[in-house]
């Protein structure tokens, strides 16, 4: 009895003894997805969460797009030129006339809805990754942060575990909205499995490179209000200053230069190319620049991202 | 010893100076905070293989801040930290692989299980899955934890909260251990609980273990050699037999029933002691060395001479005279930070859930 006691334990000792470094995943990306999935399970395994995240886009896509009835607006019944007593046939052809020069130079060849629809994707997109900045402060707080940088995980590649779990939740949310929009109205004549993927590219380098963005500025910080401040502050002018919800050519000079440089612009102009079928004049730039565009916003900010969490991670 | 100094060996590339048997070699390093806060001022010590080394100090003393540059937390502003043969400002991934950190927070993630989080501790050092998950049963079983490890951290104690981080601590079965106080806000049970384990990792495996601490009795009673550190610097490092020693000795309290001029020079004659003090007329305040040894040889030579013993006690120094002694002042609550301050409170807080 006392025998095999004695092995067990000279056992349990070999074990302890013998760290076995050698057999380690030495590999720059390793805990990547430990880290990862972590932060995914934060969501998906909180119901409520899950819910919430899904509401938030149906609610926009319904109130926002079907309040802002913009085809409403060009009905007959809604202009008169005095002094002329037009028949009402001319009248319908006037307003339908105005209706589909309208939707052919503005709305990308389709009605409203379905052009604020695919800015809808960029926006569940932007206030997705805003907000996965939050996740660096809490960990700060909670000395988990202080546990992952005692660990000989690549620093860069803690910054990569938030960002992908913030753009997988970003694009699971664009998809629901996808879905709810065409179940609302949106026009899906134009629909083709390519086109669906090639904006979901697009989305997907959106998400990495404002994820990227909002995580270095949440970097430091050990207080969630300044950084729920600054989330506020700039969704505002990220979205409005965009062609998420209006035509650009419709805007003064001084804000299409902002647009012009936006990138949810070139996430929004790629989706509207691949989605819907819009004339030239509805157009931004050509679907390969836009990827251009976004590929080098996302490779950018993940690049300054990493490198500034060398230094920033640990003072 | 050799077995261990083997497995050392096996190691990748070492960058910095070894001197056999040292765990730690730390020399002039340095923390300045915004460049006016000096936090830690010039420490140099050095930890050998197998012992277990405490930095005993007040809050605010710069015991966190050093063991957080140990660890690779912080960077030093200046001086050098040698942890198990790699340097921390050229390694500072080597040092991690090869030691283990039990913080002073509570940094398990609440809303996964302790199971869970263990896991995660092995993926991110690493370690594959086949090594891991036997490692995580054992660990969990030498803490005691076996029973919860399916429940949310959040369901868990303070005490179960703590023995989970030590568990997670150990996971890549490092020889070097660091504790920042690793029994903050306990109960009685779990301290002795979790200074069993201390001992046990240090008489059984064979560990070296770093810890930090402002409890004396835990200083005295688990540390090898106590480092005692204050306002950054460290003003003492020595046994905790070897700092009470240096004292200058036991007090013998003696009261006899005879007042006569030549009991004094009968008792400095005793060997061991090193003066007397007559109080009055018939107490005596002597400093010896060896109080246990001398107090019989004092009483014999007072009887021999005639004389009768009315009573006697006897003061062994303690850590506490010790600590007044080497800094001037008793163990007691710094200023510290504000964040500081506000995750302690939390640690203790949760200490005693």
């Amino acid at each position: 009895m006392s025998d095999t006691q004695e092995t067990v334990n000279s056992e349990e000792k070999q074990l302890l003894l013998n760290p076995a470094n050698g057999e380690l995943n030495r590999s720059p990306f390793h805990g990547m997805w430990a880290l990862t999935n972590r932060e995914l399970k934060k969501w998906y395994k909180v119901p409520v969460l899950l819910l919430l995240s899904l509401i938030q886009p149906i609610v926009w896509l319904a109130l926002f797009g079907k309040a802002f009835n913009i085809a409403g607006l060009v009905t007959p019944t809604n202009f008169n030129i005095p002094g002329l007593n037009l028949p009402s046939s001319v009248l319908n052809q006037i307003a339908s006339a105005i209706s589909q020069g309208l939707s052919q130079s503005m709305f990308a060849g389709t009605d409203y809805f379905s052009f604020l629809a695919v800015g809808m994707l960029a926006f569940i997109i932007l206030s997705t990754a805003m907000f996965s900045g939050f996740s660096v402060v809490w960990d700060r707080r909670f000395g988990f942060l202080n546990k992952v940088l005692s660990t000989p995980v690549a620093r860069g590649t803690i910054i990569m575990g938030k960002i992908l779990s913030g753009v997988v939740r970003s694009l699971f949310q664009a998809a629901i909205v996808l879905i709810i929009a065409v179940l609302l109205g949106m026009n899906y004549s134009h629909f083709t499995p390519l086109g669906v993927l090639g904006t979901f590219i697009g989305l997907f380098l959106l998400s990495f490179g404002f994820s990227a963005l909002f995580l270095m500025l949440a970097l430091r910080s050990t207080d969630w209000q300044t950084q729920m401040a600054i989330a506020n502050l700039l969704l505002m002018p990220l979205l409005f200053g965009s062609n998420a919800l209006f035509p650009i050519s419709a805007m003064p000079s001084w804000l299409q230069t902002f647009v012009k440089v936006n990138p949810i612009s070139y996430a929004t102009d790629l989706g509207r190319q691949l989605l819907l079928n819009p004339s030239a004049s509805a157009v931004l730039n050509s679907v390969p620049f836009d990827l251009m565009y976004l590929a080098a916003f996302a490779v950018i900010f993940a690049a300054i991202g990493i490198v500034l969490s060398w230094r920033l991670l640990s003072k | 010893m050799t077995t261990q100094k083997g497995v050392i060996q096996q190691d990748e590339k070492k960058d910095g100076r070894t001197t056999a048997g040292m765990m730690i070699e730390v020399n002039g390093l340095s923390k300045t905070f915004n460049g006016t806060l000096k936090a830690v001022d010039n420490v140099s010590f050095n930890v050998k293989e197998g012992e277990i080394f405490g930095f005993l100090g007040p809050n605010g003393a710069g015991k966190s801040t050093t063991i957080n540059m140990l660890t690779t937390l912080l960077r030093p502003t200046s001086g050098s930290a040698v942890i198990a043969s790699h340097d921390v400002l050229k390694a500072p991934n080597e040092v991690r692989r090869n030691v283990g950190v039990v913080p002073q927070e509570y940094t398990a993630d609440e809303d996964l299980t302790g199971y869970e989080n263990i896991m995660l501790c092995a993926d991110l050092y690493g370690i594959p899955r086949s090594v891991s998950k036997p490692r995580a049963d054992e660990l969990l079983k030498l803490v005691e934890l076996e029973d919860a490890k399916g429940r949310k951290v959040n369901t868990y104690s303070g005490g179960m909260r703590r023995r989970l981080e030590l568990a997670c601590g150990l996971i890549n079965h490092p020889h070097l251990l660091f504790l920042d106080e690793p029994t903050l806000g306990l109960d009685v049970q779990t301290r002795t609980a979790v200074w069993n384990y201390i001992r046990k990792l240090k008489d059984e495996y064979r560990m070296t273990l770093f810890m930090t601490t402002h409890y004396l009795e835990e200083a005295d009673s688990l540390c090898d050699r106590i480092a005692i550190i204050d306002h950054g610097k460290i003003v003492k490092i020595d046994s905790p037999a070897g700092l009470k020693n240096s004292l200058g000795g036991d007090i013998i309290e003696l009261g006899v029933k005879e007042d006569d001029e030549r009991i004094s020079g009968l008792i400095s004659q005793v060997k061991f002691v090193k003066e007397v003090k007559k109080v009055d007329p018939l107490n005596y305040r002597i400093k010896t060395e060896l109080g246990e040894e001398a107090v019989p040889e004092v009483i014999d030579v007072i009887r021999e001479n005639g004389f009768h013993v009315a009573k006697v006690a006897l003061t062994k120094p303690t850590l506490d005279q010790a600590y007044l002694e080497y800094t001037g002042r008793s163990l007691r609550e710094e200023e510290v930070s504000r964040t500081q301050m506000m995750s302690q409170r939390r640690t203790m807080r949760m200490a005693r859930s």
